[in-house]
């Protein structure tokens, strides 16, 4: 791959998170029965005409603000027309020369930390298609149109990517942010978010781009990442045996991990746009700008920064519990129940990211579903900073609450897992371990890391319960290291 | 009720409130009018008798519980555009000849409310495409002042049907001409609204920047009361206007003097024929006798009117149009081989030349490489006629003249010749492109044939148009003249 530089853009779909369609009064709740939420409107019956949904303007206006871009003081709509079974109009209605938000940019950090700024060259809206079905339907093809006419944002970046990490990286973050901006679901099995990417590839160096495949459709970042890749060797391997690329789309096959041309007649060629005249131009006055601006929340970026300054949480740490604002509206909620010390802060963090994610992940559940709420966690480890608990204790009464709740403080005094301070009870302790290994005792003297050892054993004579400091203090003294 | 056909609407809905007469005898009697003009006209393409009948009965009842909107039980007829539900609804083609509408139109379901009474659906060209109403599937309308004639397009139907008093008042759909024209062709009065007065929900699309929906009335007091019921925002169509519904009745009775009538002198061009101009000039003379002050304006970009529609209606309907493809409703083709057989022959099939014609030029137009040279220009002189209108306006209050180049012509006579046909519709084009009411009223005839009067006026001015149509109409008697054999 030496001697070859990638060069990738991204168009993401993000079906918005509105209750009916873009332009008709149906719902577009996932999963009802094929064609059970199409209206007349959606059928595109004759005669019927399309109303513009002023929630998915509000939605692109928030992401538009969220971007940093320009926010069009007036936008059009226009048909793009092509025939398709699943396009009851014959023309979906999108955006094209007037674009609802042009011009901004999200920052990715890359692997060494360096963060780079990815241009986002526009995004519009426009009506989904419907799907065919082939399944269960032998020698027929079936048509739901349920998912036809809901809204989408397209987001279009400049082809500012340079590796699949990269755009995955950037792919990532889009999906953080239409969360953060409660405007897309982010349900990528669902194919609420999904993405086509442009990729071509140029000799290191050269100015002039290279012909570019576009990858149609991915829906998950492990299939982004792979498509990526398979294309960039694929187009390379051509190139070296010094053929040309020719401009097409493609699709990704999961199963054989490879991109495949699509058959010439799915590609239409002239899609025809223009204005569509059953629409008025969308005007977005800057008052109303200012009312979106005011409901915008503090953005992953910022609430990143903050974690740094406020809560002295390394970037690193701050970038991963900020992906995801669920997650970070927990992390704060544990630190609040925490207090202000740094120590409480960077605990939280460690918590939130290790058993917190961990039990999560295990169980397939959303931050919301969680078993362990966050006054509880907070709760639990105020008894670590108090000294009450060992971490090792937390983690099994953690364990205990997720499986089968509870209140942590009355689990540790219920069951005896207090931290035992007593000074008295764990010399005794102490003084048992060593007289019962005279050997050791000796070696230690010559080897102190050997101390590890004898801390252990008296903390797994004491269930767990002895406080570590303690102990270490003890057997130091009493070995004479 | 002897002389019942030849009442005006105004009268009818007056004598039905009265109980002078029942709908459902008005009703009756309308329906065996239609079934008897039918196979010399061939005005309508369904007849709703039992519904009409059932309709009518249920006004009665109303009107004798003193309720009832101020059409109840008034007999209509609407154009077979307008989505009627559990009704077929053709637009005039093969492709929807199965298509019973699931849902009512906005005009329709207003009308509907106000107690009208359908009895059945026009005739007309085919998804409105023609000036001459010979498009349709279901075979030409004929005029009933002249059954070698045409009746012009493309709500020949309702036009025919409102001349030879088949029914009192029908609604229709103007995209280039189509109320105006036909109006001026069968003698009677036709109102094409501003854009966005009348919703067009439920009205089939031929060209979404230009159909407007109105009606044909033998006169401009019923095309007033129609309107007043018809007009009005409609949530349901974005380009519809939420701008009051003044009372278009009420209205009619203003004095004229003073009003300032703007003689387009582009409309009196070579193409049009000396008779018609001479009845078109005793009208105007007649207008200044009222008060009306006469001045010569001249709208230099209005010759362009015909090529911009030619480029821009066939644009959106060649897009507008794509939902017909034998999948969902409508005509389908005999067991496709494969999808594209399916949009084949199904559209091949389903639509007539003169639609395919004009799908074929609309995506020519907007193809890649010919969109900036014909739909952007055309956009632009689009532009350029809607400021020559506003200019204009500034210092008049209507514009008037001819509604067509000439009287009806025969049957046939222009079929082959799609120019000269389109070049019908060269005075009523602009209206279109300008989004402006305007309205035919007939004003005298050549050699036994009508000959219309076109009154445009600025945005939203339906009520002065009406009023300028309405003085004329009580000076004048044209537009009581009915048809021999309809009398």
């Amino acid at each position: 791959m030496s001697g070859w530089e990638t060069v990738i853009g991204l168009e993401i779909h993000a079906q918005l998170a509105t209750r009916s369609k873009i332009f008709s009064g149906s719902a577009t709740a996932y999963g009802a029965p094929p064609n059970a939420q199409a209206n007349l409107v959606d059928l595109g019956y004759p005669g019927v005409l399309p109303v513009l949904n002023a929630a998915a303007v509000r939605m692109a206006v928030k992401l538009g603000l969220a971007i940093n871009a320009r926010i069009a003081a007036q936008s059009v709509f226009a048909r793009k027309n092509y025939f398709y079974p699943d396009l009851p109009k014959g023309y979906q209605i999108s955006q094209y020369e007037q674009p609802i938000v042009a011009e901004g940019a999200l920052d990715i950090v890359l692997d060494d930390g360096e963060v780079k700024r990815i241009g986002i060259t526009r995004a519009h809206l426009e009506e989904d298609a419907g799907k065919s079905l082939h399944e269960g339907l032998p020698g027929v093809t079936g048509i739901d149109l349920n998912r036809a006419g809901t809204p989408l944002v397209e987001i279009v970046s400049e082809p500012h990517l340079r590796s699949a990490k990269e755009a995955v990286a950037y792919m990532k973050k889009v999906h953080t942010l239409v969360r953060y901006l409660e405007i897309c679901d982010g349900n990528m099995q669902e194919g609420s978010f999904r993405c086509d990417a442009n990729v071509s590839v140029r000799k290191a160096g050269a100015s002039k781009l290279g012909t570019r495949c576009e990858i149609k459709n991915v829906n998950s970042f492990r299939y982004v990442e792979k498509a990526i890749n398979y294309e960039i060797e694929r187009q390379i391997d051509v190139l070296d045996a010094g053929g040309v690329i020719r401009q097409e789309t493609r699709l990704y096959d999961s199963a054989k991990d490879e991109t495949r041309p699509m058959r010439s007649k799915e590609e239409a060629n002239d899609y025809r746009y223009f204005p569509d005249p059953d629409l008025l131009p969308v005007d977005i006055a800057p008052e109303f700008i200012a009312t979106v601006r005011a409901t915008l929340p503090e953005l992953p970026d910022e609430k990143a920064a903050r974690f740094v300054r406020d809560h002295g949480l390394v970037a690193y740490d701050a970038g991963v519990l900020t992906a995801s604002r669920e997650l970070a509206d927990y992390y704060e909620s544990v630190v609040r129940g925490l207090g202000a010390e740094a120590a409480a802060a960077k605990l939280a963090a460690n918590w939130v990211m290790g058993d917190f994610a961990a039990f999560l992940n295990r169980d397939g559940l959303e931050v919301a579903a969680a078993r362990v709420p966050a006054a509880r966690l907070a709760g639990l480890l105020r008894r670590i900073l108090d000294a009450t608990i060992s971490g090792k204790i937390a983690k099994d009464v953690f364990e205990i609450v997720w499986n089968e709740g509870g209140d942590p403080a009355e689990i540790v005094e219920k069951r005896g897992l207090k931290q035992v301070t007593d000074t008295g009870v764990i010399e005794t302790a102490v003084d048992a371990v060593i007289a019962a290994n005279p050997d050791k005792v000796e070696a230690v003297k010559a080897k102190p890391a050997m101390l590890g050892w004898f801390v252990g054993q008296v903390m797994k004579a004491s269930g767990g319960k002895a406080n570590p400091q303690v102990v270490n203090d003890l057997l130091k003294s009493k070995l004479g290291i | 009720m002897s002389d019942w056909h030849t009442s005006t609407l105004t009268q009818l809905a007056a004598g039905l409130r009265a109980r002078k007469f029942s709908s459902v005898e008005l009703v009756r009697a309308y329906l065996d009018r239609i079934d008897a003009s039918q196979a010399a006209l061939n005005a309508f393409i369904s007849v709703t008798r039992e519904q009409a009948l059932a309709d009518a009965a249920a006004a009665d009842r109303a009107l004798a519980a003193g309720a009832g909107g101020a059409l109840a039980g008034v007999p209509i007829a609407h154009k077979d555009i307008f989505c009627t539900q559990g009704v077929r609804t053709t637009c005039g083609s093969r492709m929807l000849d199965n298509f019973v509408s699931p849902y009512d139109a906005t005009v329709v379901a207003k009308l509907k409310g106000a107690g009208a009474v359908m009895l059945g659906k026009t005739n007309m060209d085919e998804f409105a495409m023609g000036s001459s109403s010979e498009t349709s599937y279901y075979g030409p309308v004929r005029n009933p002042w002249n059954p070698q004639l045409v009746p012009g397009g493309s709500s020949g139907g309702s036009a025919a049907a409102v001349a030879a008093r088949l029914v009192p008042a029908a609604t229709a759909t103007d995209t280039g001409g189509s109320i105006r024209q036909p109006a001026a062709l069968c003698g009677i009065t036709g109102l094409k609204p501003t854009y966005g007065r009348v919703s067009r929900y439920g009205m089939i699309a031929f060209a979404s920047s230009l159909d407007q929906g109105g009606v044909l009335t033998p006169s401009a007091a019923d095309a007033a009361l129609m309107l007043r019921e018809m007009a009005g925002f409609d949530a349901n169509d974005s380009t519809s206007v939420d701008t009051p519904v003044p009372d278009y009745v009420a209205a009619l009775e203003q004095p004229l003097a003073g009003l300032k009538v703007g003689l387009l002198r582009e409309f009196f061009d070579q193409g049009l024929d000396a008779h018609n101009e001479q009845r078109v000039r005793e009208a105007l003379k007649l207008f200044q006798q009222l008060g009306a002050r006469l001045t010569e304006v001249s709208l230099p970009n209005l010759p362009l009117s015909v090529p911009v529609y030619y480029v821009v209606a066939p644009a959106e309907c060649s897009s507008n149009l794509a939902r017909f493809d034998g999948v969902r409703f409508g005509y389908r083709c005999e067991s496709p081989r494969d999808l594209t057989d399916l949009y084949r022959r199904s559209r091949g099939e389903g639509f007539g030349a003169e639609v395919k014609r004009r799908i074929m030029t609309g995506t020519y137009v907007l193809s890649a490489g010919y969109y900036d040279a014909y739909y952007l220009k055309a956009q632009r002189v689009r532009q350029l006629i809607n400021a020559d209108f506003t200019r204009a306006f500034g210092s008049v209050d209507v514009l008037m003249g001819p509604t067509t180049p000439t009287p009806a012509f025969a049957i046939g006579a222009k079929t082959s010749d799609p120019i000269t046909m389109y070049l019908n519709d060269i005075y009523t084009i602009g209206a279109n492109l300008a989004g402006l009411p305007a309205v035919s009223i007939p004003c005298g005839f050549v050699q036994e044939l009508p000959v219309g009067l076109q009154i445009v006026g600025p945005h939203f001015s339906e009520a002065r148009v009406l009023n300028a149509a309405h003085a004329f109409q009580r000076a004048t008697d044209w537009h009581t003249r009915v048809p021999q054999g309809y009398a």
